[in-house]
């Protein structure tokens, strides 16, 4: 049953042993690219086209205001460079900043949607009827960057639950919207979210009312489609006081040549007593051995627990992109408030991977705890970067962060940069940072068992990243652990 | 005028007076860079956290007129460290090394102007050894004492030689009549076998500001043994950027400790490059700082050989309003398998005021190596408060106790009793007056 779920269908589970051992050697399987009629803008980016997907996606005249806004400031902005990240300049004007999937008529429920764009899930293992059928998990599939498909949603809107793609919330729900967009990332906060601001195209929106305890897993599945297409999400959750979401992302994109921008921006909000956890399995195709292709994923991601005793929880595995650049970050503004962010994140072959955390203590008693871990294979460099920030109010503090890196290979990088910031003395603050390799003792240990050695290495590598795995939701933690070992292929042993 | 032009004027002045030695083409290369560069301000990575740009809105005496010191034995006696009975004593005095009031105890030691080592026998060294800090250290800062190299001195352990003396170095700038930037600059050179202790100090005399902006080079030759103490403990309108870069070019034994216990800004850059198998290095750093002060310290540990082994350990009282950085890096290089790195950066804030901003920095290239960083920072434990006052032991007792065995970490790798002694002193008359 479980496999019906994942994006990793090729194999049976089985155990877990064998699966990782078959898929070791394996190439990335989910390179194929549906053959849809895509409703594109023109090439380039423009005060036009932003116009344009304003106007494509039936915005009210404050939404392109917005829009419009953020261009200007983009104009204005550099594109940063101090990230430990090497790759050619991006050309802003050789990109296609909006594609939607031809659609005739807004399909009411998921057997009108088209039957190209219902084979690509069969083929990434997501059907949506399976999933209905089999599992309780609400599915808003983003297909190049319009929402197609929403299930579940009836059952979620008896309790008050909003889940729908951003472009719908916006027509449905402007107050909301108006009131908690951009409160969290700021229009100008940086380059890419500002581009990001000028023009995406669609992403899900999330409010659960005050004290509802949302009774399933709520998840969206991206993907990128049509060629020399940058996908720009917009993700806004919203948690009213009281409340309980846990939301899943998810990635995989079809192999292609070309480099492929990816900026999203997500906000998450959570008021008082509420709680949000964000967990993201990302295998976007990372370029083929030779470092050629692959994604390049600039995200803004961050939370704020504007309430006492809010709670918000990142948790990520990252093991696809040519590039990733990401630093989920939570703002502890409210008392007691509780920030935590558990990451894996794998780099091979020619992989760049610059990813960590910021944790801004802004209220008394706040509380934050990181686990990175970062593998690298191959060719590839990983770098955790994180700030953990106590601001001159913020009173009993409290942070424990580890990273530990682990090498794999003599021709890879692990690199460490934390940040910590503090100007309050009744701070507790402790950070941690390991690099070794698997050790030959290991090894043998399990050869003398009887386990090969690549099945070994398999093995303390999930063991190694356990501590983060166990904070994924359960359908998500088998997923991940597959995709650790297929992003470690050829790298191992 | 911009402190850029302000210098521009000042090296025009000065530049074809001094021209005629090795170094002309050195400067003029480094003044090109400052020009290029300026003084760092926040925005340089680097310099993120030490705002270091505003001590030159202020117009310093620059450099003096002529090298004939302005301090007198006399005045020198009075500012002596404990030990000099027994040591070779080397003074700078504004930036300029000064052989009258220098004594030299230990007979086979070499010590020579620089201009002089680059003439006389040593030119092969110095050409090779000068300015290897610049690949490491490539800020305005640093290109300004490069470019105004001038009053240097070369030391040179000779082949298997002991020193029995420590070398104590005294950097004096006189600040009575004026604000005074003084720029040291000297290079070492300890051959095989050879053992050396240095002992630097920091002394300004008078009210006005002073800006030391020093720059040692040291390479340590096979077998070779450094130890290496700088205690800084100045007033509170002086401040200084202390570069001291130390290049292991065969296995060899590296020994600092750093104690930083008072000045207006203080940024230290200590680079360790272990250029050669199995080379084994230490470094110990305390900060204790109060009022406002501002102490930065960076280090690098560049592993580029493989079986070397590091170790660092850096701690911090803060108090008052005072702010302290560290940045700790350890490169491990691709083909420097098998290293050893250990870093930690402990910090104790004892009023709601300080700050504190650690960066502790792995970059590795290697697989087969161990390497791990920590760093805390948090007020002292109350468990062990609780435990010294439930004996009866008064809480300031309790703290000093407590504050006493924290930085006795450090103080015990200061070999040179006489120094040990002084510097315990130093803290502990410090902790009696700051603890209520």
């Amino acid at each position: 049953m479980k496999s019906e779920i994942f994006p990793v269908k090729s194999q049976d589970s089985g155990n877990g042993l064998s699966t990782i051992e078959k898929t070791v050697f394996s190439d990335y399987k989910y390179g194929f690219v549906t053959d849809i009629e895509a409703d594109e803008a023109p090439m380039g980016l423009s005060e036009e086209v932003v116009r344009f997907i304003s106007a494509k996606k039936r915005e009210p005249e404050w939404m392109l205001e917005w829009r419009l806004k953020a261009y200007r400031h983009w104009l204005t902005m550099k594109e940063p460079g101090w990230a430990n990240i090497r790759y050619p300049r991006i050309n802003y004007q050789d990109i296609i900043f909006y594609s939607a999937p031809k659609q005739k008529i807004n399909p009411k429920n998921l057997d009108e949607i088209d039957p190209e764009l219902k084979k690509t899930f069969e083929k990434l293992g997501i059907s949506l009827d399976e999933q209905k059928r089999l599992s309780g998990v609400a599915v808003d599939a983003v297909i190049d960057s319009v929402s197609i498909g929403t299930s579940f949603k009836s059952q979620l809107a008896e309790l008050g639950i909003i889940f729908c793609s951003m472009s719908e919330a916006i027509r449905e729900h402007p107050d909301l919207v108006k009131e908690y967009l951009s409160s969290v990332v700021p229009l100008t906060d940086n380059y890419f979210a500002a581009l990001n601001s000028a023009v995406f195209s669609d992403g899900s929106f999330c409010y659960i009312p005050k004290g509802v305890r949302c009774p399933m897993e709520l998840s969206t599945y991206f993907r990128i489609n049509a060629e020399n297409t940058g996908q720009f999400e917009r993700t806004l959750i919203i948690a009213e006081a009281g409340s309980y979401v846990s939301y899943l992302e998810g990635c995989t994109a079809p192999m292609r040549d070309e480099h492929q921008l990816h900026a999203a921006v997500v906000e998450l909000v959570a008021l008082e007593n509420a709680e949000i956890k964000y967990s993201t399995v990302q295998n976007w195709y990372p370029g083929d051995k030779q470092g050629k292709g692959g994604v390049y994923n600039f995200v803004t991601k961050r939370g704020i627990c504007k309430g006492d005793h809010a709670k918000i929880s990142w948790t990520q595995v990252e093991t696809g992109s040519a590039i990733t650049w990401k630093y989920p970050s939570v703002i502890l503004k409210g008392d007691h408030s509780t920030g935590e962010f558990y990451s894996v994140a794998v780099t091979n072959n020619y992989q760049q991977a610059d990813t960590g955390t910021k944790m801004m203590h802004l209220g008394k008693n706040t509380k934050s705890r990181i686990v990175s871990k970062g593998i690298s294979a191959g060719f590839s460099n990983n770098s955790y970067r994180g700030l953990v920030h106590v601001s001159r109010n913020a009173k009993n503090a409290r942070n424990f962060s580890q990273c530990d890196s682990l090498l794999l290979g003599d021709k890879c990088g692990a690199h460490t940069f934390p940040y910590i910031e503090v100007r309050n003395n009744s701070a507790v603050v402790e950070h941690e940072a390991t690099t070794s390799k698997i050790g030959e003792d290991q090894i043998f240990y399990c050869n003398q068992r009887g386990i090969a050695t690549e099945t070994a290495v398999a093995l303390i590598i999930n063991g190694f990243a356990k501590e983060v795995m166990n904070h994924l939701p359960m359908e998500f933690a088998i997923e991940a652990q597959k995709l650790l070992a297929v992003s470690l292929e050829g790298s191992v042993g | 005028m911009n402190t850029i032009e302000y210098f521009k004027e000042r090296f025009d002045q000065w530049q074809p007076a001094n021209g005629h030695n090795g170094f002309s083409a050195i400067r003029q290369e480094a003044f090109n860079a400052f020009s290029k560069l300026g003084i760092p301000t926040t925005k340089n990575e680097e310099w993120k956290y030490t705002r270091v740009a505003g001590l030159f809105n202020q117009e310093y005496q620059f450099p003096p007129d002529s090298l004939t010191a302005s301090v007198t034995a006399i005045e020198l006696d009075g500012l002596r460290l404990p030990g000099h009975e027994q040591a070779n004593e080397l003074v700078f005095v504004n930036g300029f090394f000064s052989f009258p009031l220098s004594v030299i105890r230990s007979a086979d030691l070499t010590v020579l102007s620089l201009e002089d080592a680059a003439k006389n026998g040593f030119s092969e060294l110095v050409e090779k050894q000068f300015g290897d800090s610049s690949k490491y250290i490539k800020d305005g800062i640093h290109a300004l004492n490069t470019a105004f190299v001038h009053g240097g001195i070369f030391i040179h352990i000779k082949k298997g030689l002991v020193v029995e003396h420590p070398v104590y170095i005294y950097n004096i700038t006189d600040a009575r009549s004026a604000n005074i930037l003084a720029q040291p600059r000297s290079l070492i050179h300890i051959n095989e076998h050879a053992h050396v202790q240095l002992v630097e100090t920091y002394i300004t005399l008078g009210p006005n500001q002073s800006f030391t902006n020093q720059v040692m080079e040291v390479t340590v030759e096979q077998d070779a043994r450094l130890e290496y103490y700088k205690i800084q403990n100045d007033g509170a309108h002086t401040n200084q950027v202390s570069t001291t870069h130390i290049r292991q070019t065969g296995k060899s034994y590296v020994h600092t400790v750093t104690i930083s216990l008072n000045g207006g800004l203080i940024r230290n850059n200590l680079n360790l490059v272990l250029d050669a198998k199995y080379c084994e290095s230490h470094l110990y750093g305390l900060y204790f700082q109060t009022g406002q002060s501002h102490i930065d310290n960076h280090t690098v540990v560049d592993n580029i050989k493989p079986n070397c082994l590091s170790n660092e350990l850096y701690k911090g009282i803060m108090n008052d309003q005072s702010t302290a950085v560290f940045n700790g890096k350890i490169f491990v290089r691709p083909q420097a398998q098998k290293t050893n790195a250990y870093q930690s950066n402990k910090n104790v804030l004892l009023s709601d005021t300080t700050s504190v901003n650690t960066k502790p920095q792995l970059e590795i290239f290697a697989d087969d190596v161990k390497c791990t960083h920590g760093c805390t920072v948090g007020k002292l434990n109350e468990d062990g408060l609780f435990y010294l006052q439930s004996r009866g032991i008064s809480e300031k007792t309790a703290r000093m106790l407590l504050l006493r065995a924290y930085a006795s970490d450090i103080m015990e790798h200061i070999k040179p009793a006489s120094i040990r002694t002084y510097v315990e002193r130093l803290i502990v008359d410090r902790l009696e007056s700051d603890i209520s």
